[in-house]
């Protein structure tokens, strides 16, 4: 395969200037790039694990605590019910969170670091 | 004489509402169609045809997304569940939704920026060419079909029921088994229609608008369940329990998932650890399902790819909370008598619902006919969006994949591909309607769970490994996708799903050894693992500048498509 792109030759639509693979690794081995790594994984995969392990112990109570989840809450409202709306909650706040620290500490990395790639720059 | 007449003025309501639904079931396809002939013509490259070429915003394919995910199974099933066992619909729909949060966090952005048209292009990548998209390719047509199958099977007794065609009936001089062969076959045409002709912008539209209705619908009919309760959700929880003859129970998990057969500890654990196993394929499907991740390729660029899953989990979240209502709500206004007298499983309960509701709400007996038949014609607009956007994700990979990198390597012009992917539609598209037929009798509802199982077990390591793990290789990549896919099918294979129950697929034999219906407490495990031995046995270096290349472009986006 000698194109530089997943895709097959077939098709148009190549990048305006197909980077090389030199500066590729260049940036790839840079300081600034390690940053960018850094902050993305240090943000998903300790969430990721958090969220799994959240709707694990939902997924768990609901098979083996019953007595748990049938504690009554507010009226006819109880611990299950809210549990599973938590679990709610808690999707849509990882998600407006993520948008947040991607949109203030990973994009602005990413955008230098893809100009750099573009310019050929190491 | 009073039966009489009550029976006459129930054949009305029924015709009525067979008239609007049919109506509106012409409307909707006329509609659908006159988008993908207006989408054709702004279809000429392969970009287009594949990825809607990349124009479209965040929250249109984050409708797009809700429109491809939300199956009748969403729709009809999870409403359905919750009116018969109450609580474990609810259950059910969490999985699906916080699986989002796993495509939003690991996969989508960084998939965008590294691919091009299909699942495969992101796997390939560093990798050799010809076995790993080989791999991907037959895991994206079998999740797909898989599906597939269970959407055209569903859609055939689903039209024949919101048309009211019960068994000794006719209609338009049809009985219901020829009215569920002409759905088929009609849902199957259509749904490769809107491929061939209208390729991935054809599809989006028609997703977008399927969203839109689905969303309408589910509000109105939200709206008025809790109007009938005062908006107070407690009186709606206990007025469902008590009619459910089963009290408190009703609204607490275990009558469906999990449930505790007294005396008879093995099966009580077999239930539980059925229970665990599906939650986890349901949270970790959802990122592996090729008909979703090529969604992703629509947008311009990675921001915009997180834009819409943002979009797609606010929609997708609504909607589940709205089920709630929906479930809870056909529960206690509708019955589960009344339900299970039309379909035993459950699915039409919402459809029943908004009969009742339009009667008691919109103006007797014709507001019931016509909530019933605005909710029939948006589920059957569910199916179609679902469906053809299945057709899309698997022949994309015959044609991208199998076609032009396996076959050709890579020396094909972009027409030609083009040509080859409306070629497949049509030949998926009728395997499917042939399949659909056969099965039209079988029950193949769990088709939908092993789909998100395979895609779990054999997608989800192959991509995160991609992404992720420097030292993944080919044998890793093809050693993950072969063993997550065919530990899932052999296991669900040989258990009580497909023989020796009486609602197995084939109840009359015997030749399962396996006793969980859910393969993926074990099939997810055992694809990581495949992934990780096959990259470490085999010793073959991985390419190291084709990684920097990956994880450059997949974490900045220089050099995407």
């Amino acid at each position: 395969m000698t194109q530089s792109a997943a895709g097959s030759p077939s098709t148009s639509e190549p990048a305006a200037r197909p980077p090389d693979s030199s500066a590729y690794l260049a940036v790839e081995q840079s300081p600034d790039f390690a940053v960018l790594r850094r902050a993305l994984r240090r943000f998903v995969f300790p969430m990721t694990v958090a969220f799994l392990l959240w709707y694990l112990l939902y997924v768990l109570l609901s098979a083996y605590a019953r007595d748990f989840m049938s504690t009554g809450v507010v009226g006819n409202i109880n611990v299950a019910m809210v549990f599973g709306l938590l679990q709610f909650v808690s999707t849509f706040l990882i998600a407006w969170a993520y948008a947040r620290y991607a949109d203030r500490r990973l994009d602005p990395l990413a955008e230098r670091l893809k100009e750099r790639v573009e310019r050929g720059e190491g | 004489m009073l039966t009489a007449a009550v029976s006459y003025a129930q054949e009305t309501t029924s015709n009525t509402a067979r008239n609007l639904t049919l109506v509106l079931f012409l409307l909707l396809v006329a509609a659908t169609l006159w988008l993908t002939i207006w989408a054709s013509r702004q279809t000429r490259t392969a970009t287009d045809f594949y990825a809607g070429g990349r124009s479209f915003s965040g929250f249109q394919n984050g409708m797009a997304i809700g429109g491809d995910y939300m199956s009748a199974a969403s729709f009809l099933g999870i409403a359905g569940i919750i009116a018969l066992y109450g609580y474990d619909g609810f259950l059910y729909s969490i999985g699906f939704l916080v699986a989002w949060l796993v495509a939003l966090l690991l996969v989508a952005e960084l998939l965008r920026n590294s691919g091009r048209y299909t699942m495969a292009d992101v796997l390939a990548f560093r990798m050799r060419q010809r076995p790993v998209r080989t791999a991907a390719s037959i895991s994206t047509i079998t999740v797909s079909i898989f599906y597939l199958l269970a959407q055209m099977v569903g859609a055939g007794s689903l039209v024949a029921l919101l048309l009211g065609i019960r068994e000794g009936s006719t209609f338009l001089g049809m009985t219901p088994d020829t009215a569920r062969l002409v759905t088929v076959v009609l849902v199957g045409a259509l749904m490769i229609t809107y491929v061939a002709v209208g390729g991935m912008r054809g599809t989006t539209y028609v997703q977008i608008v399927k969203a839109f209705l689905l969303m309408c619908g589910a509000i109105l009919m939200a709206l008025l369940v809790m109007w009938a309760f005062r908006f107070n959700l407690s009186s709606m929880l206990g007025e469902a329990a008590e009619a459910s003859g089963r009290g408190s129970a009703f609204i607490e998990p275990g009558l469906r998932y999990g449930v505790e057969v007294p005396g008879d500890s093995w099966q009580t654990f077999i239930n539980k650890m059925d229970l665990i196993s599906l939650g986890l394929a349901l949270v970790l499907g959802t990122a592996g399902l090729p008909h979703i991740l090529i969604r992703f390729y629509t947008v311009p660029n990675a921001k915009a790819a997180r834009r819409s899953v943002l979009w797609a989990i606010g929609i997708i979240g609504t909607f589940y909370l709205l089920t709630l209502a929906l479930g809870f709500g056909a529960a206690a206004l509708v019955g589960a008598e009344a339900i299970t007298a039309q379909d035993p499983t459950g699915n039409t309960a919402a459809p029943q619902l908004a009969e009742e509701l339009g009667r008691r709400y919109l103006g007797g007996e014709f507001g019931g006919a016509l909530l019933l038949a605005v909710i029939a014609a948006v589920a059957f607009a569910t199916i179609l969006a679902v469906v053809a956007g299945l057709t899309l994700a698997s022949s994309s990979s015959v044609a991208h994949d199998l076609y032009a990198n396996v076959l050709r390597h890579g020396r094909t012009t972009e027409r030609q591909e083009v040509v080859v992917a409306k070629g497949a539609a049509f030949v998926i598209g009728a395997i499917s309607i042939v399949l659909a037929i056969f099965a039209q009798n079988l029950n193949v509802a769990f088709l939908v769970a092993l789909a998100f199982a395979v895609a779990a077990s054999g997608n989800l390591p192959a991509i995160l490994y991609s992404l992720f793990w420097r030292r993944f290789n080919t044998t890793g990549a093809v050693s993950a996708i072969y063993g997550g896919l065919l530990s899932a099918v052999l296991l669900v294979t040989f258990s009580p799903v497909v023989s020796g129950a009486p609602n197995s697929l084939f109840p009359e034999v015997d030749f399962s050894w396996f006793p969980l219906s859910n393969p993926g407490i074990i099939s997810i495990p055992v694809g990581f693992l495949c992934g990780w031995l096959g990259t470490v046995l085999s010793r073959e270096p991985a390419d190291e500048t084709k990684y920097a290349e990956l994880e450059v472009r997949s974490l900045t986006g220089a050099g995407a498509h």
